[in-house]
């Protein structure tokens, strides 16, 4: 993998470049005794836990906080808000990469990465909800693909086959929302099989749903979280109307976000009802779900709310960071922590320092990515050859 | 686009055939039942006969060619710790301490009657076959391990340390030896009859019927009867099986069902969100095309009220200056009269203003 290629002019020695550099060596030596040695040589998966940090963290993690691609592009395309045009491109850019280096990271989680195309084309398993995700995921990537070609397409100066890509905006938005629906959902409802390894309080018949609705305001929380990054890093690419439109996409996304999650927070509790799992809630495990609903969707969504009546945007940009990790909180909650809550702690799994270094090398690669695109095609402005062709 | 009728058709077509294939495929997703292989074979493990000797752990080593252990399977000390199925063990007996005293349990992969794992291989490596046994195929398995994740028994097993070819490992209910009519390796091994080879009803019978004789002895209760929708392993203890390292929360239901409800809801929402979406769209544009509508008429009728006002009032000032004028003329007419008036009263005082009136004239 290369170095982020240095702008003329720029020191090629900065500390995101050392820090990075470092981070890739690292990730490149564990990639060759991950493919040389097997899964063995760098995990802590067993017979007892055999998805780790790989699953629950780079592909459930992973694709809640790409949804900000067909949240953004089905509010701007679908439910006509225009003002948020500009937040589309760095969002779907997001959700490619994101979707791209789930991809990836299968790679390294599969025992026989080779064979990542047979449930598609060789040998189609339609009971499981794994090949949903698989064959969702594998469309999306491609809709996403297509999405994201504009930028690319223009950089390149192919008007004609921009402008055709162009006008197939809306049926690739109504694509992307139904695949997702069906993939964001079919994530949670992976767990769905394993009703006597999942603790009572994250196992429901509404997983599902969960998973989907979760997804919504990760997807919103991840697209404030990112213009604020690009806003203080990239700033010097932003051109006017992304500058004046970032405000009003912060108050907007954190309004919504904050009304997602107020359902979200009720769906919870009616599954807790259903399921007549009150009792749970006394428990350790109770504390801690508690700690889940109440300190990462509670709080946040009452932050978020007060943050839109102050017009207080550095608390939504704060409030946004924490939703993000609450997300990752539920969904490492679900995979990993509640899961086999049954066995003795000798037998849980924790994951090796191997593992969490090849998630951040994954994650390294996606930010390297990012800077590289927009670096070069016009994500974070208009392209002034095309400007106002929407 | 044109789109043929016939063309339709055969879309239509495909798409019913796809059902019928799925459905075929997913009985638990339908309301069909899928009532189980009638013929298919099973063993049933009366724990109350096990002794722990290990031998058939050895026999299931000898004829799958499993790698030798460590320790030799004579070495009972063995039993003193809680062991699990591994890549290289397909079954292991482990001890516990009940009241009645040691008790041993055999585990292996139980052959469900609809398995967890086949329901959630998404390349269909895993499937129950008639004679019994819940198969493998490791030519298509991806190795991504949801089938170890979905197994309420915790049965199979990965090899972690193959990098090029790691496969799933379980009990294959010795399947090529019983459609070669032999026996399978632990069964055949078993020096106390703990374990019975047969048709799966039978066993259930003759498990029915040990639990009749000896009604002190046994629990009341066939485990793998129904769990999980039943298995082709089927156990009878004196120890209740919870205590024996057997989970008795695992429900009756049978793991696809548990999928059934988000794998219905697919059609529906390919169905249904195009059009929802579509029509959200479509509310959106007519909106805008109204709201548009609607301003290009405010703009015409604010307009046209200006017009008629500007009219109204250039009117009015027209009649004003009609009016004005008319003052005016009146006015000059009542001078002139008065001018008239004067000059003929002028007249009538003689010398005094007569030509003036005339040259007025």
């Amino acid at each position: 993998m290369a170095q982020p290629t240095p702008v003329p002019g720029k020191r090629l020695l900065t500390p995101f470049n050392v820090v990075t550099g470092c981070i890739l060596f690292v990730g490149l030596a564990l990639t060759a005794m991950r493919f040389i040695g097997g899964l063995g040589a760098v995990t802590n998966l067993d017979d007892n836990n055999p998805w780790g940090v790989w699953i629950g963290f780079d592909l459930l993690c992973g694709v809640a906080l790409a949804a900000g691609g067909y949240v953004t592009s089905a509010a701007c395309y679908i439910f006509g808000l225009k003002r948020f045009h500009s937040a589309v491109r760095p969002a779907i850019l997001t959700a490619f990469l994101g979707y791209a280096l789930v991809v990836f990271a299968l790679h390294y989680d599969v025992g026989r990465p080779w064979r990542l195309p047979y449930p598609i084309f060789v040998s189609q398993g339609t009971t499981s909800l794994l090949f949903e995700v698989g064959l969702c995921v594998f469309l999306y990537l491609t809709v996403l693909f297509i999405e994201y070609s504009p930028a690319a397409l223009e950089w390149l100066g192919w008007r004609r086959a921009r402008n055709i890509v162009v006008r197939l905006t809306l049926v690739l938005t109504i694509f992307g929302v139904v695949l997702s629906t069906l993939h964001q959902s079919s994530l949670g409802a992976l767990f769905l099989i394993a009703p006597s390894k999942l603790h009572p309080l994250w196992y429901s018949g509404y997983l599902p749903i969960y998973f989907f609705v979760s997804s919504l305001f990760a997807g919103m929380s991840m697209v404030i979280f990112e213009g604020t990054l690009a806003h203080r890093y990239l700033h010097g690419q932003m051109d006017e109307a992304h500058l004046d439109e970032s405000d009003g996409v912060v108050l907007a996304f954190g309004k919504a976000a904050a009304f997602v999650m107020a359902g979200y927070f009720f769906i919870k509790i009616i599954g807790v009802a259903v399921d007549d799992n009150w009792a749970h809630l006394a428990t350790g495990w109770g504390a801690w779900f508690l700690v889940e609903l109440l300190g990462f969707v509670a709080l946040p969504a009452f932050a978020y709310t007060l943050g839109v009546r102050e017009r207080n945007r550095s608390l939504i940009r704060w409030t946004a960071v924490w939703t993000v990790i609450g997300v990752m909180v539920n969904r490492l909650n679900v995979s990993l922590v509640a899961f086999n809550y049954h066995l003795p702690p000798a037998q849980r799994y924790f994951p090796s320092w191997m593992e969490i270094a090849t998630s951040i090398f994954i994650v390294t690669l996606g930010i390297v990515a990012y800077r590289l695109i927009t670096s070069r095609m016009p994500i974070l402005y208009e392209h002034p050859d095309f400007r106002h062709e929407h | 686009m044109g789109i043929t009728r016939r063309r339709f058709l055969t879309w239509v077509g495909a798409a019913a055939g796809s059902q019928v294939v799925v459905a075929g495929r997913s009985q638990a997703a339908g309301n069909r039942q899928f009532p189980g292989f009638a013929e298919s074979f099973g063993v049933l493990h009366d724990v109350t006969r096990c002794i722990g000797c290990r031998r058939c752990e050895a026999a299931c080593q000898q004829v799958n060619g499993l790698p030798e252990p460590e320790r030799p399977f004579d070495d009972l000390s063995l039993l003193q710790q809680q062991r699990r199925t591994d890549a290289g063990t397909y079954t292991v007996v482990n001890r516990f301490e009940a009241a009645q005293g040691p008790v041993f349990v055999k585990t292996q992969c139980n052959h469900c009657l609809e398995p967890a794992c086949a329901s959630a291989c998404f390349v269909k490596a895993f499937q129950k076959v008639p004679s019994g046994a819940v198969s493998y195929n490791v030519d298509v398995c991806v190795g991504c391990r949801y089938c170890m994740i979905a197994c309420p028994f915790n049965i199979p097993t990965y090899e972690y340390d193959n990098p090029f070819s790691p496969s799933v490992q379980k009990c294959t209910l010795c399947q090529p030896r019983i459609e070669k009519g032999l026996l399978p390796g632990c069964v055949l091994a078993c020096p106390k009859e703990a374990l019975t080879f047969g048709q799966r009803g039978q066993l259930l019978q003759t498990a029915r019927n040990r639990i009749a004789q000896h009604p002190g002895r046994y629990v009341h209760h066939i485990y793998g009867e129904h769990e999980m929708g039943g298995t082709s392993w089927l156990y009878i203890s004196a120890a209740p099986f919870r205590e024996i390292g057997m989970r008795e929360d695992l429900g009756t239901m049978a793991a696809g069902q548990l999928t059934a409800g988000p794998l219905g809801a697919v059609p529906i929402v390919v169905g249904l969100w195009p059009v929802l979406l579509t029509g959200i769209w479509a509310i959106g544009k007519r909106k805008d095309k109204i709201a548009a509508g609607e301003r290009r008429q405010a703009v015409a009728e604010a307009e046209k009220n200006a017009r008629q006002a500007a009219e109204a009032k250039l009117a009015g000032l027209r009649e004003q200056l009609g009016k004005e004028k008319e003052i005016a003329v009146k006015l000059a007419v009542k001078n002139a009269l008065e001018e008239a008036a004067r000059a003929a009263q002028a007249e009538a005082l003689p010398g005094n203003g007569e030509p003036e009136s005339k040259e007025e004239k």
